[in-house]
């Protein structure tokens, strides 16, 4: 708890005097404005709009096939840019924490929490969202064996428990139920469909569909 | 409908939404210039904000607003602030505190909203959060209810009164007698899905609301409520709910703060609460401890059972729930006593969890039942049928249909029953010491009032409509398979809409009442379609002029005589004769008087096969079987998930889930997934579930009971009659952690 405060401070301070930086100095001078237009500048928050634009970093994705150009703040989670800047919705957030699995998507292949993942670390990496997997008329095998063998009820943690599990037959992890069940133990279902997203893996494994 | 035949298992209606991510839950809506909520809790557990710093905050990058109970917007339907009678005398038992969020400096308890920051951006909102800063003027939180036993009230309320039927001590001079004690943990219902609200005011008493609620129509009516506007003028939309398990039975008073803060900032507004956050802002199962008495002759016929329960409620708001009422009807016994108080504490107010009170209850029960059985040497199962009842004893009425023994001997035969030993501690197989236990469950059988409409086109498609939300169970393919059933109309053709206030009003979701209230609207309304089709194709000039109603048949869209199927005509081509486009009915369903000469309950038995490792104190459950004795089975496939998901949810019961309280601080120490256990794969086995699926011939037109209910209620009691019959250990607390296990060694 004091730690969590003590970083809070420092954010604070730092921030503090970012603000004062910007209202005190150069960069509205830089603007040639004189005072009293420096003034009413800081009262219309242009120094928001400035600060804003130094707090945001270039980062380019491919995101499901597409890459993205984008400008983001450094803080912003994998999780939250797909789904409050990119509209990629089908990602979930369930805890932000890494504890339940319902963000799971794939970077560079590998099954990742995109909550625990701030996005500017997936520079120059491949995305893959539930979206990017397969459509409503062109569903991924795993799609089509959610469906069939009913392994969920509301739908929250689907499209992360059906991400984690493609990745866990690509890992090798698939091969029995009970190896499924540990391989699968990140991704929480509150409905309670394990057994039968078990049975779903288990027949898109031996299926042998290319997944 | 055709009674006496099964349905087939058919595919989720929204399966291909939920597995492609396009499945939209009220998070997942985005509006022009959409501001972020984030909710600052409250660092103890009761006492008064004695001051609160929102400067920073509001001076943060993108803040667009700090809102304390300085300066809450008002909400009309709301008593004025009580304000300054936190250093009051203690509340009076008879004296309920009011809980009105951001409206005065009182706290009640741990996690309490004491501020709501809006800003353009969710890391904005987050950030500017953090730098709210408040000080209290604290007094000791009673959150332990273990302490505060004897402050048990009798909550004045309906169904919660003391019951008693022959004599209250008639346990007492039974030869073999049982008093043991049981208590059940705070658990809470973590849907996966965070709780949270998106509202927008569309103009200045005209609201649309996303909601994350198992009753759209409730939202919509608290929140008439709430800001004294025409609830006509209010839109509440949840298609999609991301699990709800109860905490969305309740407008909670987040989103109504959410709601007026939206209209002073003049902007759509976004709250998502932290996972911390679901453990104190949107209800628990209660912490609730048990007493039972029971006395048996040796013939093991029971002579009397006492059961009493006390549960822990908030200071400011009184919860109960039907913890005691299975041991008034369960089982043919003279002499039954029960009941139940509850203790105000400083915490936040529980709400019915999945199973709700009877769940509680069922592990009480059904664990003393097991008890008894061992004491009197008997099989569980062939004590129960002693004791069994074809009558319910507490209303001295016929069931509406009960196939219970059906349920204990298939339950029986799946599992393997036959390999138990009665006697305890008597299998092992290699390091593990191998159980069996079952248990009964039961809960209510409702038929509420529910509205439906449904619109026959002429091209053959039929499309449903009601606000029913679909929280998981698949209630949007049983109402596609009861269309269906009525009409013929192929299920693809078939199109159900729901979750929007837009539709024709129906129940929350709920109380494992929603097949037999909204799917009885849907019947209702489908049945008229058919009756005018019918009415229209026996009348002068038509094919079938002349033929009698009763004689006709209709499926694929075709209306034939039954018993000469070339005698037919095609319903498109009757509605175009009769210039009809569509056929529009709408149905407003509810049971009749007859009803009440029963008593309705869905019954489950389970099943389960345990192994307990001796040396770590493990349990795990290694196969269960799940038996439903609800009615009619409308969607077979989604009542399996149901009953799995009961099992899944029983497990975490009966192992796992347990909320802790550091009653120094009177908060949770565990409020996250990784420490709160909730079931996850690996803990979960392969699940054989048995439907009876015989229809009951009283409740409604398609025989269906509800199933969400009775998949969980007693699951947790086979689980610790198994710990004991592997290992002679009996645990009365839940969970059975490895603890608790060598502890009693």
């Amino acid at each position: 708890m004091n730690q969590h405060e003590h970083f809070g401070d420092e954010l604070d301070s730092s921030d503090s005097s970012r603000r004062n930086f910007l209202k005190q100095s150069s960069a509205l001078a830089a603007l040639a404005l004189t005072p009293a237009a420096a003034n009413a500048a800081i009262h219309n928050g242009l120094d928001e709009k400035l600060a804003a634009a130094i707090e945001q970093l270039p980062l380019q994705v491919d995101i499901n096939g597409t890459m993205q150009k984008l400008s983001i703040e450094p803080r912003v989670t994998l999780l939250d840019l797909l789904r409050e800047q990119l509209h990629l919705t089908g990602t979930k957030k369930g805890c932000d924490h890494g504890q339940c699995g319902a963000c799971t998507v794939h970077v560079d292949g590998q099954r990742v929490n995109s909550c625990l993942t701030l996005a500017m670390t997936t520079e120059g990496c491949k995305v893959t969202t539930i979206e990017g997997l397969g459509s409503v008329d062109q569903m991924h095998p795993m799609q089509e064996a959610f469906i069939k063998h009913d392994g969920f009820q509301c739908g929250y943690c689907t499209p992360g428990q059906i991400m984690s599990a493609v990745a866990c037959i690509r890992e090798g992890h698939a091969n029995n139920p009970d190896e499924i069940r540990e391989y699968m133990s990140g991704n929480i279902c509150r409905c309670g469909a394990y057994a039968n997203i078990v049975d779903a893996i288990m027949d898109v494994k031996q299926g042998g569909a290319r997944v | 409908m055709t009674k006496d035949l099964k349905n087939p298992p058919i595919d989720r209606i929204d399966g291909r939404m939920k597995v492609t991510g396009g499945a939209q839950y009220f998070a997942d809506f985005e509006l022009p210039n959409m501001a972020y909520c984030v909710i600052v809790g409250s660092e103890i557990g009761r006492g008064t904000i004695a001051s609160i710093d929102t400067k920073k905050a509001q001076g943060a990058p993108g803040v667009l607003g700090v809102f304390t109970h300085q300066n809450m917007p008002p909400i009309p339907g709301w008593d004025a602030p009580v304000g300054g009678e936190a250093d009051g005398p203690a509340p009076k038992p008879d004296t309920k505190e009011k809980y009105r969020i951001l409206h005065t400096p009182k706290i009640l308890f741990d996690g309490q909203p004491i501020a709501m920051v809006v800003a353009d951006s969710y890391e904005r909102a987050t950030y500017a959060a953090s730098l709210v800063k408040a000080t209290y003027a604290k007094q000791a939180a009673r959150t332990d209810l273990e302490k505060h036993l004897a402050e048990g009230i009798a909550p004045g309320r309906p169904g919660s009164s003391d019951y008693l039927r022959g004599k209250a001590d008639g346990y007492q001079s039974a030869p073999v007698t049982l008093e043991a004690n049981y208590t059940i943990p705070v658990e809470v219902h973590n849907p996966m899905e965070l709780h949270g609200i998106l509202a927008h005011w569309t103009g200045a008493d005209s609201l649309m609301i996303y909601a994350k609620t198992q009753g759209v129509n409730a939202t919509q009516n608290a929140m008439a409520e709430a800001f004294k506007i025409d609830p006509k003028k209010i839109h509440v939309h949840t298609e999609f709910m991301g699990g709800g398990f109860g905490m969305g039975l309740r407008t909670w008073p987040q989103e109504t703060a959410v709601v007026a803060i939206a209209k002073k900032i003049g902007r759509p507004l976004k709250l998502v609460v932290t996972r911390n956050q679901m453990f104190t802002l949107v209800g628990h199962r209660p912490y609730t401890v048990q007493t039972i008495n029971m006395g048996a002759d040796t013939n093991g016929k029971l002579i009397g059972i006492a059961h009493a329960a006390t549960a822990e409620t908030a200071s400011y708001e009184d919860f109960t729930e039907a913890t005691v009422n299975m041991t008034k009807f369960m089982y043919e016994c003279p002499n039954v006593s029960t009941r139940y108080r509850i203790v105000r504490l400083d915490r936040s107010v529980p709400i019915w969890m999945r199973g709700p009170g009877e769940a509680t209850g069922a592990f009480a029960l059904e664990s003393a039942m097991d008890e008894m059985a061992h004491k009197l040497g008997l099989d569980p199962i062939e004590f129960r049928l002693r004791n069994y009842t074809e009558t319910d004893p507490e209303h001295n009425r016929p069931y509406s249909s009960k196939n219970l023994k059906e349920a204990y001997q298939r339950g029986a035969e799946a599992i393997g029953w036959n390999k138990r030993q009665n006697q305890p501690a008597s299998q092992r197989e290699g390091d593990w010491l191998i159980g069996y236990g079952m248990s009964t469950g039961t809960f209510n059988a409702f038929r509420w009032e529910a509205s439906a409409r449904a619109l026959l086109n002429a091209d053959g498609s039929l499309t449903i409509q009601s606000a029913v939300t679909d929280i998981g169970p698949g209630t949007g393919t049983a109402l596609t398979m009861i269309a269906h059933n009525v009409l013929g109309v192929p299920l693809n053709r078939i199109k159900v809409a729901y979750g929007d206030t837009s539709l024709p009003k129906a129940p929350t979701q709920g109380g494992s009442a929603i097949v037999s209230a909204v799917g009885s609207a849907v019947y209702d309304a489908c049945t008229k379609i058919k009756n005018q089709l019918v009415e229209l194709a026996i009348k002068d000039g038509s094919p079938l002029a002349g033929r009698q109603a009763d004689e006709l048949t209709l499926t694929d869209g075709v209306l034939f005589v039954e018993k000469e199927p070339e005698k037919k005509i095609v319903v498109s081509e009757l509605m175009w004769t009769n210039n009809l486009t569509v056929v529009d009915k709408s149905a407003d369903s509810k049971g009749g008087p007859e009803l009440g000469k029963y008593s309705m309950y869905s019954f489950s038995v389970h099943f389960v096969q345990v192994r307990v490792n001796p040396l770590t104190g493990v349990v795990r459950v290694s196969k269960a079987v799940s038996v439903a004795d609800s009615g009619r089975i409308i969607s077979p496939k989604t009542a399996a998930s149901q009953m799995i998901g009961g099992v899944a949810g029983g497990i975490g019961m009966a192992l796992t889930e347990e909320a802790v309280i550091d009653h120094r601080f009177g908060r949770f120490v565990n409020n996250n997934l990784a420490d709160y256990h909730v079931a996850v794969h690996a803990d979960v086995p392969a699940i054989e579930t048995i439907m009876i699926d015989k229809p009951d011939p009283i409740i409604n037109p398609m025989g269906a009971k509800g199933m969400g209910e009775i998949a969980l209620i007693g699951f947790a009691g086979a689980v610790a009659n198994a710990v004991f019959n592997a290992t002679g250990q009996r645990v009365r607390d839940l969970p059975i952690t490895p603890d608790k296990l060598l502890r009693t060694v």
